[in-house]
């Protein structure tokens, strides 16, 4: 019985094509423009997660429990050299865009080659950075500033490493089947995202940073 | 940049026409440098303020620094993520304002209540702070 019904339900799937439809190969399942909104909307989500993440810091940013201020721990120097790699990260990302669209895959893969590089440059600082405080006992469970400010950098550092890995699969991806239509959409979304992560980044090192000192 | 100039470089920029992809422009070589030397400007102005000491008065130096920020992001969104009024037929911007609208309510919303809540709470003693948890 059991048997008969999944036989069924397997012939009446199998039915219509050869393929199960769940293998997109066509890409025809993605008609242009709705997938960019899409991806919009889920960019304006991941805004609200940051939101949060910024109100939080904003209401706990003072409670030291008479631990270290953001005066004693933040090195600006640093934050501005992370800043800028961002920034420009930002502007080649572009250049790879411009290249995408005259259709030369060299320059294209040449230019995510050099918004990986200043991507990881980001990573790595923001890295340093927080094993140097958490070396100077400033770690997340010191006080509430130091958990609000782990939390939200530390989110933020994801998203660029997870936009990192991103394209990296995208520059194999377009190794292997160059700037087809798919390819080309996708690059449109990373690129949606990396600038988002740019935006995000103004209010941290503002917000955070420059305000923290500042106090 | 007019919308006729927009439309001119979306015009030799896509070969493969369709007007979905229209509606999500990538900019130009111009829009990009012009974004990214606008964004260098206003990145440096608020650390060489904080950096330097500029300002006397802290406020103002904050107030400065905060609006130098919002202007960087409607530059970064203009010249790198390209937002317009008219792109998905308005919605990309429609869900836009709602989200910024979202945004200010939570941010102003939680300062204002827990800052309420701060200055309401009853002052905690040193003895009370040594039995705290």
């Amino acid at each position: 019985m059991a048997t008969h019904a999944t036989h069924t339900l397997a012939g009446d799937r199998m039915s219509g094509a050869d393929v199960p439809d769940f293998l997109d190969l066509e890409g025809e399942h993605h008609p242009e423009g709705s997938t960019m909104l899409g991806f919009w909307i889920y960019l304006m989500s991941d805004c609200l997660i940051f939101a949060v993440l910024f109100a939080t810091y904003a209401v706990l940013g003072r409670s030291y429990a008479a631990g270290p201020s953001p005066k004693d721990l933040f090195d600006l120097p640093i934050v501005a050299v992370n800043t800028s790699m961002l920034l420009f990260s930002s502007i080649t990302y572009g250049f790879a865009m411009l290249a995408m669209e005259r259709d030369d895959l060299a320059k294209t893969q040449l230019w995510l080659a050099v918004t990986g590089l200043f991507g990881a440059a980001f990573v790595g600082l923001e890295l340093y950075e927080f094993a140097h405080l958490i070396h100077e006992g400033a770690t997340p469970q010191r006080s509430g500033f130091l958990s609000a400010f782990f939390t939200l950098v530390g989110t933020h550092g994801l998203h660029v490493t997870f936009g990192l890995i991103w394209l990296v699969t995208l520059m194999v991806q377009t190794r292997l089947r160059g700037l087809v239509p798919e390819n080309k959409r996708r690059l449109m979304c990373l690129s949606m995202f990396w600038h988002f992560l740019d935006v995000i980044w103004i209010g941290v090192f503002t917000f955070v940073y420059l305000m923290g000192v500042l106090q | 940049m007019s919308g006729a100039a927009r439309a001119d470089d979306h015009a030799h920029g896509h070969d493969h026409g369709g007007h979905g992809q229209d509606a999500h422009g990538h900019g130009s070589f111009k829009d990009y440098v012009t974004g990214f030397v606008l964004s260098v400007i206003l990145t440096a102005i608020p650390f060489w303020l904080v950096m330097g000491n500029v300002i006397d008065d802290k406020l103002v130096t904050g107030v400065v620094i905060l609006g130098l920020a919002v202007v960087q992001i409607v530059v970064h969104m203009i010249y790198f993520l390209h937002m317009n009024t008219k792109s998905e037929g308005g919605w990309t911007f429609l869900a836009l304002i709602f989200t910024i609208t979202l945004v200010l309510i939570t941010l102003c919303g939680s300062i204002w209540v827990m800052h309420h809540l701060n200055t309401n709470m009853m002052p905690i003693s040193a003895e009370e702070m040594r039995h705290a948890p």
